[in-house]
């Protein structure tokens, strides 16, 4: 039952105020995700250069020489090139697709909803955060349009690459100080979204909505949002650094007698590992920034399309809440090659292998939510059920690679490309394609077609295994990463029909994501209408018009009775007990 | 299926809470409530927390490899400053004293010269910048320099924003602006203020122990 209505609000009217400069976070969320798929259609078309090099390394492209003039000559595109995209490929998926769709996106969407709020806790700061992101987004693609262009220095900017200017090669200059620049900017974003995230599940939620009654959700949006706080405000720190040294010659992490280019630097004493340090203290709870909204969303969509209650609600809590902590304590296991004590490199192994525990619990969880229920397979469930699947694969070549001993092998290899692709990047992709296809109906009040989304999730799935899981036996192979050409290696030459193979699987997953294009936008203006609560599912975000009205609830504060995922219970008169539902459901029956 | 799965989900419903829980604070409903916005308070200076951390352990870490470092000589006049920063803190506390027993003009003079004091703290680290830069010690002299300027930088954007906080608060208590709903602006720039300060002390002893 619902308090009586207390003020209901009306929507500002102008067009700048209602869709460009927007206070709503409905608006704002989408401007995330929309953000985000603009950046996921630039990250895509980057790798699949990136793979048409690997494979035709010599080829002679005409209109690469009129999109790079000097940096492809002739149509053939040089190594610098390559690892220019490298760079963009992986800085603009990590920072503003995987950072930005399933947090910024869905979780300012769906949070305030799911906990019976009006709005985030600081509105005014939410647009800022936005529109922040927006600049630093600007400013990144910016770097593929200055002399020299975008930076070598891969996402992770390591110095001394990264720090000594445009001696270092193209892209050094200019490219990489905005590279810099623009990470910067996002950190700063990054850190007001975590404000508004943090403030409004803790002081927002509406009457009974007790934090063991949140959905699983809003739990990874808070632990995330939680990682994001400490880890950007981190490498915020790192950045400005990097760029003193860059720009004002300081010399933080340029050590002495560095020669470059035939030229002796004038920095002095600085240390490279201490960037690495401070850049790993952030980059490894960003691989949880990533995931764990993914998380939130298999469980959600599991529970709902299984017809059952997660399985241990409180085990999939406090499994969330240590895989954020123990992200803070495993840095160490991205530098096993950079000549740590053993000892060091040997507590960075253990507590690598304890966030397998939780992950455990977490996929047995997900298994023992779906054992035994009446399984409805819609699109969302399949990329749900993806995600899943993902994460194990991408979960165990985890397990190898902390551990130095064999680390120390696959470090420099295809085998570390296709772990991270499989579970921060494929795994995470799923989570977003899940949640896409579960919240389109409350966010457009229209269905999306299911036959379009099963051969999309079909050729999608088998698609990114054909790319990634032979990266796996190519690192066994010794295949070193980051290599623009494996044409001039003889131990590699018999793998090259492997990576003919993976460009192709690479080609044919590109272009099915044309049909999620087509069905995002097609359902948009024709799909189906879709009712109220679709899905029947339990949550606050189903009890209130599709899609919702301006202030979410209209005006009334919703008032929570049940946990989340009351699905099948004895004796209630429907499958699913709402949250909002009164407490004693079996009277009504 | 087996009630066994739901049966530690299902409970009885929790009691009504007073407070809070309204899903949406302030008066019109969709701004920040006073809780929520020491909540954002809490969670900004746990960021900074952070960001000064990763500095701290560049210059502890920085300091212990190299053997480029030589240890700067503080500018005096921080001492002065030093004393000014804990000065204006403390008018500010006394005016937050002063507003809750209702003596808004008391209020007013602490708050108008803790805030006159914050801005005469930032002229302070001007001077001690002015004055390295005479001594011939700039950003990339040395390491111990480059953090000095580094630090005292990035402290002083914090008091500019603290400071701009303080000023507003100062703007609406003169203009007799300052009503119930603005308490939470006098709250959180006090706390804010009394961070940086403390900031600063970490900062000194920072300097003096490691520099």
């Amino acid at each position: 039952m619902s308090a009586p209505v207390v003020h209901a609000h009306h929507a500002p009217q102008g067009f700048i105020r209602k869709y460009i400069f927007s206070l709503d976070h409905k608006v704002i969320g989408i401007q995330y995700y929309f953000l985000a798929l603009f950046s996921v259609l630039v990250g895509m078309s980057l790798s699949l250069l990136m793979r048409f090099h690997m494979v035709h390394p010599d080829a002679k492209v005409a209109w690469f020489a009129h999109l790079w003039p000097t940096a492809a000559q002739g149509g053939i595109m040089t190594p610098e090139l390559y690892l220019s995209l490298m760079t963009m490929h992986g800085t603009i998926m990590v920072f503003f697709v995987l950072t930005t769709a399933p947090q910024s996106g869905f979780g300012n969407y769906f949070l305030p909803i799911q906990i019976g709020a009006e709005d985030m806790a600081f509105p005014v700061l939410n647009m800022l955060s936005f529109w922040t992101t927006f600049i630093a987004l600007v400013v990144m693609v910016a770097a593929f349009f200055v002399q020299g262009g975008p930076p070598l220095s891969g996402w992770t900017g390591y110095p001394p690459l990264s720090g000594i200017g445009p001696l270092a090669g193209p892209g050094e200059g200019l490219g990489q100080t905005l590279w810099i620049v623009s990470i910067a900017i996002f950190c700063g974003a990054s850190l007001m979204g975590a404000i508004n995230f943090i403030a409004t599940l803790i002081d927002l939620r509406c009457q009974g909505m007790s934090l063991m009654r949140l959905p699983l959700t809003c739990w990874t949006w808070f632990v995330t949002a939680i990682l994001g706080l400490l880890g950007f405000a981190v490498l915020l720190a790192a950045g400005v650094l990097l760029i003193l040294d860059r720009s004002a010659g300081t010399s933080f992490f340029i050590p002495a007698g560095l020669m470059v280019s035939d030229q002796i630097l004038s920095h002095k004493g600085g240390s490279p590992l201490l960037w690495q340090h401070l850049f790993w203290f952030f980059g490894h709870p960003e691989v949880y920034i990533a995931i764990l909204p993914g998380m939130g969303v298999t469980s959600q969509i599991l529970s709902t399309f299984a017809r059952k209650a997660v399985y241990g609600y409180r085990a999939m809590v406090y499994a969330i809440l240590s895989i954020g902590f123990l992200g803070f304590m495993v840095w160490g296991h991205h530098m096993f090659m950079s000549g740590m004590s053993p000892y060091s490199a040997m507590a960075f192994s253990v507590l690598t292998m304890a966030i397998g525990v939780p992950s455990a619990i977490k996929t047995f969880n997900w298994i023992g939510t779906l054992w035994g229920g009446k399984i409805r397979f819609t699109t969302a469930m399949m990329f749900a059920l993806g995600f899943v699947s993902l994460f194990v694969t991408g979960g165990l070549s985890g397990i190898f690679l902390g551990q130095p001993a064999l680390d120390l092998y696959f470090h420099d290899t295809y085998f570390v490309v296709g772990h991270f692709h499989m579970i921060m990047g494929v795994a995470a992709i799923f989570g977003m394609f899940a949640g896409t296809f579960y919240w389109f109906p409350k966010m457009y009040g229209r269905m999306m077609n299911e036959t379009l989304g099963k051969i999309h999730f079909y050729v999608t799935f088998l698609g990114v295994y054909a790319i990634f899981t032979p990266m796996h036996y190519l690192g066994l192979a010794g295949n070193p990463r980051r290599y623009a050409d494996f044409t001039n290696f003889e131990f590699l030459g018999k793998l090259l029909p492997v990576h003919s193979f993976m460009t192709q699987a690479a080609y044919g997953t590109a272009a099915i994501q044309i049909l999620f294009f087509i069905n995002l936008f097609w359902s948009m203006k024709y799909g189906k209408k879709a009712p109220m609560n679709p899905w029947e599912a339990t949550t606050l975000e189903w009890t209130i018009p599709s899609p919702p009205p301006f202030d979410n609830f209209g005006g009334v504060h919703p008032v929570v009775n049940h946990g989340p995922y009351e699905y099948s219970v004895p004796g209630a008169p429907r499958d699913f007990i709402m949250q909002t539902d009164p407490v004693d459901v079996h009277a009504e029956s | 299926m087996p009630s066994s799965i739901t049966s530690d989900i299902i409970k009885p419903p929790a009691p009504p809470r007073g407070g809070g829980f309204g899903g949406g604070g302030g008066p019109d409903g969709r701004g920040a409530s006073r809780r929520a916005s020491m909540t954002g308070l809490i969670v900004l200076l746990a960021a900074t927390t952070m960001a000064f951390a990763a500095f701290t352990s560049a210059f502890v870490v920085r300091r212990g490899i190299s053997d480029d470092w030589v240890a700067l000589r503080l500018p005096r006049v921080v001492w002065a400053n030093t004393g000014i920063l804990l000065v204006s803190s403390l008018l500010l506390e006394l005016g937050r004293r002063a507003l809750k027993t209702g003596r808004r003009s008391a209020f007013n003079g602490f708050w108008t010269a803790g805030t006159v004091l914050g801005a005469l703290f930032l002229v302070g680290q001007a001077i001690a910048w002015l004055q390295l830069n005479a001594a011939g010690i700039f950003v990339a002299t040395n390491p111990s320099s480059s953090f000095f300027y580094l630090l005292t930088a990035a402290h002083g954007l914090h008091i500019v924003g603290g400071l701009s906080a303080l000023a507003y608060v100062d703007v609406q208590a003169l203009r007799l602006r300052l009503g119930p709903g603005k308490r939470t602006a006098v709250d959180v720039s006090a706390l804010f203020w009394h961070f940086v300060d403390g900031l600063w002390l970490f900062l000194m002893v920072l300097f003096l122990v490691w520099g």
